[in-house]
């Protein structure tokens, strides 16, 4: 029988943890939008954000969380294909996300528009770089929790790490909603 | 797709429990997600993620100031909306602990985002006379 319990430890202290997690996330939002207009006589948003890419990336992330929700939905369904499938996806996408990013990133570089061009900069690196890293570690642990579900199958610890990772990866998804809002779009904007 | 995958389920979840192990209590899900919540919080997404990208690049509104305040709002309820139908957030999960956490960290963020960005508006502002351009620009 199971009948609902209100006690996850686990995933209560993951939950403060992602609190913990928008703190810093908040901190460098703060700088972000104390520096963001501070070119320095470098370009500004305008001049080197790319919109379409941006959207495209959003996309992306978007698809990925959905696609994780899928994963949840089979793993409450305990199957096991359908689960690795949906995360392989999600890794997939998530994946993409990154490899989009860099190229944005190395491109800004390459231009000489690189984190030591003007605070601006710096503060854009930081944040979106922050944002970039934290994508990257959750497609590591994904791989990783797909390698414990290949070997052991969807047993309850799995399924408690499955539901951690699913929390931190609609987390990253929330904050990308501040960083295409607050860094692409109103740096876009006069 | 097949529905269970045999031994790898209810058996080992049943085994783990006795001898009040609470890991085994661990492994339930903790909410009730449905594909209808996805699809739900998919099509908002969507479209509230829609609605500031044609705001600002087809320039739908005369002034910037009001395209900003505008895409803010939208966030805020593109974010609502994914910690409903994505975190499956409610008052109660977890006792009301973990709603009491992100109210916690909500006044955090507001103090430290509204906080800077106010204490340093005034600082340009009253602080630093001349900016880097007038500088270099000076004879």
């Amino acid at each position: 029988m199971r009948e609902f319990h209100p006690e996850h430890p686990t995933l209560l202290g993951f939950w403060i943890y992602l609190m913990s997690d928008t703190l810093v996330f908040a901190c460098l939002f703060a700088c972000y939008g104390v520096l963001g207009r501070s070119y320095g006589g470098g370009p500004t948003g305008a001049d080197v954000f790319d919109l379409p890419i941006v959207a495209l990336n959003t996309a992306l992330l978007l698809l990925s969380s959905i696609t994780y929700g899928f994963a949840v939905l089979q793993i409450q369904r305990g199957a096991r294909g359908g689960t690795l499938l949906w995360l392989a996806l999600t890794g997939i996408l998530g994946a993409a996300f990154v490899g989009i990013e860099l190229r944005e990133f190395a491109q800004l570089i390459a231009e000489g528009n690189g984190p030591q061009r003007s605070a601006f900069l710096s503060s854009f690196f930081t944040l979106v770089g922050t944002h970039g890293l934290h994508v990257s570690f959750g497609i590591v642990w994904l791989v990783t929790l797909m390698i414990q579900v290949v070997r052991h199958g969807l047993i309850p610890a799995n399924k408690r790490r499955l539901l951690c990772l699913s929390m931190f990866w609609h987390f990253l998804d929330l904050v990308w909603i501040g960083v295409f809002t607050f860094v692409y779009l109103m740096g876009v904007l006069p | 797709m097949s529905a269970t995958d045999p031994g790898a389920l209810e058996p080992s979840a049943a085994s783990e429990t006795p001898g009040g192990d609470d890991h085994g209590v661990e492994g339930a899900s903790p909410f009730h997600a449905t594909l209808k919540d996805y699809l739900t919080g998919l099509s908002l997404a969507a479209i509230l993620t829609a609605i500031p990208f044609w705001l600002v690049m087809s320039r739908v509104l005369g002034s910037p100031g009001a395209t900003t305040a505008l895409i803010l709002a939208i966030a805020v309820v593109q974010i609502v909306v994914h910690v409903i139908y994505f975190l499956h957030m409610n008052t109660k999960s977890e006792g009301g602990w973990s709603f009491l956490a992100l109210i916690f960290t909500l006044v955090l963020v507001v103090i430290a985002l509204a906080g800077s960005l106010w204490v340093m508006y005034h600082l340009n502002r009253n602080v630093m006379p001349v900016s880097v351009e007038q500088m270099r620009n000076a004879p």
